[in-house]
């Protein structure tokens, strides 16, 4: 039997960008020595930060020298062709790189005041602060009940009320209860695809996070699906702080506050999505924005 | 030859190759249960009585085999002729030159008896107490209408021996072991005290074989004056008659229901005559009892063992040798396995519990002999490798996604694999004991130098305290086979045995295949599809 492999597949880069001689390309492309960020995100208390965090699987550099903010109760979406490193800076938020052998970091990563990688951080209480939505909806073989409760439960709740409260709670904020109310006993797994996927957010809810962190969401969820897990997205804003993966564009734009350009494992522009998205600072995000590339 | 590289090339050829094979090895599989279930099943149809006249005299019997003529041997035929107390033998073989015109005489009888095997031959008179009661025709009705009484009492003396009159013989044992310990410590009140109670149950023990004595004694009271077909007599008492049949007088339903009451017996009775007779319940019960027992163990045992190479284990040369070493067990002959289990659990751990929580009871062995724990342990051993090959198979095959759903959340490492891991790699785990009872059930060589016996005096399950007695040594279906085939002093007359024996070991494994498939469905539909 094939085992997986734990480490994610590099996606080759398809990059049908001008060669560099031909003098196209500004000269921050190479090594941005500042992201350009719109002052904006800068004055709202931050959430998260990151600073000059550089990444490394193996010999391999995955991520260089990126420094970011992410505003309390604001959607930020990381954007960025294929194997730019958007997902591997994600996993960073919660350490889920941990898993992977021979991962090595370097720099500061800051949740509210807490340094992730200081020597002696507690992993496990880290990820209670920083809830994760996967790319391919992974409820667990178990009732709709117990997925929720399942965070709960690890943390040695038993008190059947209290499950039940929370189970309701979470199961409201990501819009699932009236679907689901009078089958809670029922598999996960008879769900469809996009309660499944609002389920995995229900689940994540349940332990209070303070940053949701999703991976590509809807990249598996037809339109109707995607635009209800957006409107979640939107309504979540007022309690969570909201880092979510995309490739849809129109996505970033609908959903995000602020957005994150990444190329090639550089961060190469961040600000307020709007302005990104109508007069982004940046040749290489108009060019990724508007589809020239990626 | 362009036309047959055409066909080797579309692979034509090699789907009926396969296809070949495949219904090759089915029907190697279906000769060999075939073979089985035919030389088996028959063995319960009451076949005629034949009657033939020789030169030596009449004989009376079942024709059980046929020897054509080879060089200097003439064409022969077997006679099953029975009544073993008088000729010796069961078995007869005639030449066919020196048969008679073969005749069906309807009162011909075939008697089974709890001694000496069938006789066959008639019913001359029916007597009781020495005085003649009935002659003839009259006689064999009378017989028929008192056997089910008769048998009745048997059953009733039987289960005294085997249940009061055992049970008293353990407590008194009990008794004596304790009281060996008292002596040791020289407490005189303790001691009085005991002996009272020894003296107690004595009292109880002679009363019991008192009323055991008349018992038997009304059992002997009718008796059965046999003829053999060539003028020999025998008195036979009514009490040790288990069935009477008029081979040769009687209808299809007649047979069927002989058929089916030698059938219940052989499934749900205790054997007798050195096995070669009687039912063959214990050993179903042990063999199902040993395979449980070895279930119980073998589960933990080989998913502790696979969590900690597959999970925490950094992965390295170690690892890697470990693994080759677990996979290579399962290639160690069984016999080498026995004779660890001998050395190691019996003598060695036996031993020393003996001498730990039962030294009052030394030199007689409680846990330092063969006994259904140690089997079991062995058995575990001989199959471990293959839960563990099947458990990390099965753990590998949860997807990741899963798992990091649950570390996301803030899990740990072992609350994800107990709450997520495990109940996925559940149906895994199962296909691996599966394996591991399909192994187990027909594994012999390494019991009998374990645990298992040709004749177990009482059951590892019973109804005196503890319930559970894993001390105990057992019967074992497949030991069975071999005991009653190859060991017994009259295989001939027990072959059939060894071929119902053999069918029924492999219900047994089956239907515990089955139900451990059955627990499989069932918690695959629970989780919703699996990959196993």
């Amino acid at each position: 039997m094939e085992i997986e492999d734990p480490r994610p597949v590099p996606e080759p880069v398809h990059l049908q960008m001008p060669p560099p001689e031909s003098g196209l390309r500004p000269a921050s492309f190479v090594k941005p020595d500042l992201p350009l960020t719109d002052p904006a995100v800068l004055t709202s208390p931050t959430m998260v930060q990151v600073e000059r965090l550089n990444l490394f699987y193996g010999q391999k550099q995955a991520l260089f020298d990126v420094d970011l903010k992410v505003a309390r109760n604001s959607v930020m979406s990381f954007i960025g062709p294929s194997g730019c490193g958007k997902s591997t800076l994600l996993r960073c938020l919660n350490r889920m790189n941990d898993l992977i052998d021979d991962v090595r970091v370097e720099g500061r990563i800051l949740l509210g005041d807490t340094d992730l990688y200081a020597p002696g951080t507690d992993v496990i209480a880290l990820r209670k602060r920083a809830g994760m939505v996967f790319q391919k909806s992974n409820p667990f073989p178990k009732s709709i009940f117990e997925n929720v409760a399942y965070g709960l439960r690890i943390q040695g709740e038993s008190d059947r009320n209290v499950l039940a409260a929370s189970v309701e709670r979470s199961l409201k904020s990501a819009g699932l209860w009236e679907e689901v109310k009078d089958r809670l006993k029922d598999s996960a797994q008879g769900l469809s695809g996009g309660q499944q996927q609002r389920l995995c957010i229900a689940r994540a809810l349940a332990v209070r996070p303070e940053v949701i962190l999703m991976d590509e969401p809807c990249s598996a969820l037809d339109p109707i699906a995607t635009a209800r897990v957006e409107e979640l997205i939107l309504e979540l804003k007022r309690e969570f702080t909201i880092v979510i993966v995309t490739h849809n564009m129109q996505q970033a734009a609908r959903v995000s506050d602020h957005t994150a350009f990444f190329w090639m494992g550089k961060l190469i522009e961040t600000g307020l999505t709007e302005k990104m998205f109508t007069n982004p600072g940046h040749r290489m995000t108009e060019d990724y924005i508007t589809g020239r590339f990626g | 030859m362009s036309r047959l590289t055409e066909r080797f090339r579309q692979g034509g050829v090699f789907v009926w190759f396969s296809g070949t094979l495949l219904a090759f090895c089915l029907a190697m599989i279906l000769s060999l249960v075939g073979y089985i279930v035919a030389k088996g099943m028959g063995y319960f149809w009451p076949s005629p009585l034949v009657q033939v006249q020789t030169t030596e005299g009449p004989v009376l019997g079942e024709i059980t085999g046929h020897e054509p003529a080879r060089r200097e041997e003439t064409e022969k035929i077997q006679f099953r002729v029975g009544n073993r107390d008088i000729y010796g033998q069961d078995f007869r073989w005639i030449p066919t030159a020196e048969l008679g015109q073969p005749q069906y005489p309807k009162d011909a009888l075939l008697i089974e008896r709890l001694e000496y095997g069938p006789f066959i031959g008639r019913i001359a008179s029916l007597s009781r107490e020495g005085q003649q009661f009935a002659t003839g025709p009259a006689a064999l009705a009378e017989a028929l209408q008192r056997l089910p009484e008769a048998n009745r009492q048997r059953h009733h003396i039987q289960s005294i021996e085997k249940g009061e009159v055992g049970d008293l013989n353990r407590r008194i044992e009990k008794l004596r072991l304790s009281r060996r310990k008292v002596e040791a410590s020289g407490d005189a009140a303790a001691q009085q005290a005991l002996e009272a109670q020894v003296a107690a149950l004595q009292t109880t023990y002679d009363q019991l074989q008192t009323s055991l004595e008349t018992a038997r004694a009304e059992a002997k009271a009718w008796t059965l004056n046999l003829q053999t077909a060539d003028g020999k007599v025998k008195e036979w008492p009514l009490g040790s008659v288990v069935r009477v049949i008029p081979a040769n007088d009687l209808t299809g339903l007649g047979k069927l229901g002989i058929y089916l009451s030698r059938l219940w017996e052989f499934v749900a009775d205790d054997p007798r005559e050195s096995n070669t007779e009687g039912g063959i319940f214990p050993a179903i019960f042990g063999t199902v009892m040993m395979v449980l027992v070895m279930s119980i163990l073998v589960v933990p045992l080989g998913v502790i063992t696979a969590l900690y190479l597959r999970e925490y284990a950094k992965q390295g040369w170690l690892v890697r040798a470990v693994r080759v070493a677990v996979n290579n067990l399962a290639g160690v002959p069984s016999i080498v396995f026995g004779v660890f289990g001998l050395g190691f659990f019996v003598y060695g751990l036996g031993g020393s519990i003996d001498k730990l929580f039962f030294a009052e009871s030394l030199p007689t062995p409680t846990y330092g002999t063969g006994g259904i724990l140690w089997a079991s342990l062995t058995l575990a051993l001989l199959t471990v490798p293959v839960v563990v090959v099947a458990t990390e198979e099965a753990l590998g095959a949860v997807a990741r996604s899963q798992r990091e759903a649950s570390l996301a959340m803030g899990a740990t490492k072992w609350q994800t694999l107990w709450n997520v891991v495990l109940p996925s790699a559940t149906p895994g785990i199962l296909t691996g004991l599966i394996l591991a009872i399909a192994r187990g059930a027909g594994e012999v060589a390494p019991l009998m130098l374990t645990g298992v016996v040709k004749l177990a005096p009482s059951m590892p399950l019973d109804g005196t305290f503890p319930f559970f007695h894993l001390d105990r040594k057992f019967m074992h279906l497949g030991f069975h086979i071999y005991d009653v085939g190859f060991q017994s002093p009259n295989s001939e007359a027990a072959k059939p045995m060894v071929f119902m024996a053999a069918l029924l070991l492999l219900l047994v494994v089956v239907l515990l295949n089955l139900f451990a498939l059955n627990l499989r469905r069932k918690l695959r539909e629970r989780l919703g599809g699996s990959t196993f």
